[in-house]
């Protein structure tokens, strides 16, 4: 669906690594991309313009680091941008010192409040809190039902009367009986209004004066498009809401919304809805949504984290083991864990240098539990045996395969694979580039129904 | 000239009483007018803003920036970089051979025209020609299914004079059913309805039964809010539609998939899971009495092929209306 932002990045600025230093044209070229990145995802357009002005600087004249490539080099700039844009302090609810908390639910039609407000009573309840909803959508046909209902299960009191009571009586109302039978916490919801109806952003003022709620929150649909601007801003204007849930996160949408009501209000994002059951709902995570934003997945975060898993001085002496054929299954053991610590190794393979460009290797995906079985063989090795797989035979054979639980078969593979990867490593270190054969009949040997292609 | 509802209804045989709308008493007259008056207003709100983007100055002068600024207004509807890309480059391409004379006002009307072109893609009316007619209503939560069912069933029983039967095959949502029966009440249409949890499949059955038992006209299933990623959930709306057509062979004969207006360029891919699943026959455009435009709808119409056939304008049982091309290219570029 979406090309990789870093491929294309790449395949933009791919004379850019001879002379290290990004250009403003190179950088011209890059925020063309990212732009158009950024307005598939549904960031409004206007946001978008001033957040690659903004990167662009940044980009300017920045060197481009060993470890990642001139594409990556931007993706980084922009990831790092975009999280920081998403981001801000105070990303919680504010509770109430003493009494009663009041949390007031604004949003338009199909947002998804409803099923927020269960979700998030749902939380509170979980965090021991003792929570009351007040019914306050008298507009929509079975509203009040759906809210009983969710409510029930969610573990929540829902203080309702009916559809002919006025919306700011009935949360004025609520609120008072929230506080006389002790209750912790009273969410408000309220109806689905466009944000160009005076009339009901006018009601939905009277119930936030009436109420004094100590949070409002605005809930978006992560499907949201240009729109989300306006809307943002309406709701800022009449009911001054304090942060933001997004909500149908689990789709495929990218959530470019989520960007721009953060650009244009400043306030944040706190909670995200991502599923059906009750207690799909979480935390905000601006790092995973810049990522998900820029059509990443978890790329974005390894490539931070693959800065910081291994220093320059590690990876300076693994090279030289590396170009020696002095690379043990120690030091095998240590990178797997290293790599295995930033997420499913198939993400991993399409960052290495050079590997991208690799057809065959590009939607390999590699088992997980694969390498859990790698690791439990390497594990019942000796250090000896270790640094030297080659004495690995018969009795010895049999003992590893006893501890790993695996059989004499797998370790035999795993000796033979660990030394044509020897022979390619030495290869490569010394600058030359394996063959694409070479390499997936490496990946690919002896595992091959481990290895799936998408 | 604007689409009607006899455009937009393919009737077959039935007799429709040619006085229609039949049911417009005094009382309603004014309600009516509001409802222009609120669809006016609007679409002069849009106006407004995209008149900022795209002011009919915008083609005085024809240089880069007049495309960028172009290119910036259908981005902002919405319409995605593809389809801006492939209209705005096509304009250009046309301005810059010759082909149309570098004038301001037709330029404009061209860009209309080609808007207008995408925009009928596939044009076809909703078929309700068969006896019962089955409509299958499909789409995300929140696009707004239920509220559009009860507004269609209100027009084809009172400005046609058919029976409707609305089958609440929404069994997940909490008091899903009960927000359909209300809109049935309000509408003067049946309702065939089961518990929650109830399997959809088996609702749809009971509908069609009841609607064959009763000699209804037009049977519409409504199904419960799905997102498009969720396959066994996709599944089971394939299974729902297995079930309409081994019962009543051919049916549903019209399927279609709520997109709400404000639906960035997600909308797309919600349209084409949907019409894999389902083989969707027509978009109804809801909630565009808001600022947003809906201009993802043209990114569906060319790539999926799959055109709008109803637009939802208000929360009144009246605020619906035949979808037509010309109009909307208007609204997108902020004209009446």
């Amino acid at each position: 669906m979406f090309d990789q932002l870093s491929d294309r990045l790449q395949s933009t600025l791919s004379d850019v690594r001879k002379r290290g230093k990004l250009t403003e044209a190179d950088v011209d070229k890059a925020m063309r991309e990212i732009r158009l990145a950024l307005l598939e995802a549904d960031v409004n357009f206007k946001v978008v313009k001033a957040f690659t002005a903004r990167v662009k600087e940044r980009c300017l004249g920045a060197d481009v680091m060993g470890s990642l490539n001139p594409g990556q080099q931007v993706v980084k700039i922009v990831n790092e941008e975009l999280t920081e844009l998403m981001g801000g302090a105070g990303r919680d609810l504010v509770f109430s010192n003493k009494g009663i908390t009041v949390i007031l639910m604004a949003g338009l039609q199909g947002s998804g409040k409803t099923t927020a407000t269960a979700k998030l009573a749902m939380l509170l309840k979980k965090e021991g809190k003792s929570v009351a909803l007040a019914a306050c959508d008298v507009y929509r046909p079975a509203a009040i039902k759906q809210l009983e209902t969710v409510g029930k299960r969610a573990g929540a009191v829902v203080y309702q009367q009916g559809t002919d009571a006025d919306p700011v009586e009935i949360a004025a109302w609520a609120l008072e009986k929230a506080k006389e039978e002790g209750r912790e916490v009273l969410i408000v919801d309220t109806a689905g209004r466009l944000h160009i109806d005076s009339d009901l952003m006018d009601e939905l003022a009277r119930i936030r004066k009436r109420v004094k709620p100590h949070n409002v929150l605005l809930v978006v649909d992560a499907m949201t498009g240009q729109d989300a601007v306006g809307v943002a801003e309406s709701f800022s204007e009449a009911a001054e809401f304090d942060g933001v849930i997004i909500s149908k996160l689990d789709g495929d949408a990218r959530g470019g919304a989520a960007l721009s009501v953060k650009a244009v209000t400043g306030k944040p994002i706190i909670f995200a809805s991502t599923g059906e059951k009750l207690e799909d709902f979480e935390h905000f995570h601006p790092d995973r949504m810049s990522s998900r934003i820029l059509g990443m997945g978890d790329v974005l975060s390894l490539i931070e984290k693959a800065e910081e898993q291994v220093s320059e001085e590690e990876a300076e002496e693994l090279q030289k083991k590396m170009s020696e054929g002095q690379f043990t299954l120690e030091d095998f053991l240590k990178q797997m864990r290293q790599i295995r610590k930033m997420g499913p190794i198939g993400n991993l393979l399409g960052m290495m240098p050079g590997m991208g460009a690799m057809k065959k290797l590009k939607d390999v995906d590699v088992d997980d539990g694969e390498l859990d079985r790698v690791e439990a063989i390497i594990l019942s090795m000796t250090p000896h045996e270790r640094a030297m797989p080659q004495i690995i035979k018969g009795s010895r054979r049999r003992r590893i395969a006893e501890g790993s639980g695996t059989k004499i078969q797998q370790v035999n593979n795993l000796v033979k694979q660990f030394d044509q990867m020897k022979k390619l490593m030495k290869h490569m270190a010394n600058g030359q580039m394996p063959d694409q054969n070479q390499m997936a009949k490496m990946m690919g040997q002896a595992q091959r129904p481990k290895i799936r292609r998408r | 000239m604007a689409t009607t509802w006899n455009d937009i209804l393919d009737l077959g045989d039935r007799v429709v009483p040619d006085t229609a709308p039949p049911l417009a008493s005094e009382e309603e007259t004014p309600k009516k007018m509001g409802a222009f008056r609120r669809l006016r207003e609007s679409l002069s709100k849009s106006r407004r803003a995209l008149t900022e983007e795209i002011g009919s100055s915008l083609f005085d002068r024809i240089d880069d920036e007049t495309w960028e600024r172009l290119e910036e207004a259908l981005i902002l509807a919405d319409a995605g970089a593809t389809t801006t890309a492939q209209v705005v480059e096509k304009l250009e391409h046309e301005v810059d051979s010759g082909a149309v004379p570098p004038d301001g006002a037709a330029i404009r009307e061209r860009l209309i025209g080609l808007l207008t072109e995408i925009a009928s893609t596939n044009r076809a009316p909703i078929n309700l020609a068969q006896n019962p007619a089955v409509v299958l209503m499909t789409g995300v939560n929140g696009t707004g299914k239920t509220t559009s069912i009860g507004k269609i069933a209100w027009h084809l029983k009172n400005e046609f004079g058919l029976s409707v039967l609305l089958g609440a095959a929404d069994t997940y949502r909490a008091a899903a059913a009960e927000q359909l029966s209300t809109w049935a009440e309000r509408a003067g249409a049946d309702l065939v309805r089961s518990n929650e949890g109830a399997d959809p499949g088996s609702v749809a059955y009971d509908a069609l039964s009841a609607a064959q038992a009763r000699g209804s006209d037009v049977v519409i299933i409504d199904t419960a809010g799905r997102l498009h990623t969720q396959s066994n959930l996709m599944d089971e709306l394939g299974k729902v539609k297995r079930v309409i057509d081994k019962q009543i062979p051919g049916a549903p004969h019209e399927t279609l998939i709520s997109i709400d207006a404000t639906t960035g360029q997600n909308g797309l891919r919600q349209a084409k899971a949907f019409a894999e699943a389902t083989d969707v026959s027509g978009v109804v455009l809801t909630k565009l009495d808001g600022t947003a435009k809906g201009g993802i709808t043209l990114a569906i119409a060319t790539e999926l092929g799959i055109p709008v056939k109803l637009i939802g304008t208000g929360e009144a049982l009246e605020d619906l209306r035949p979808f037509d091309p010309e109009d909307f290219a208007r609204a997108l570029l902020g004209e009446e």
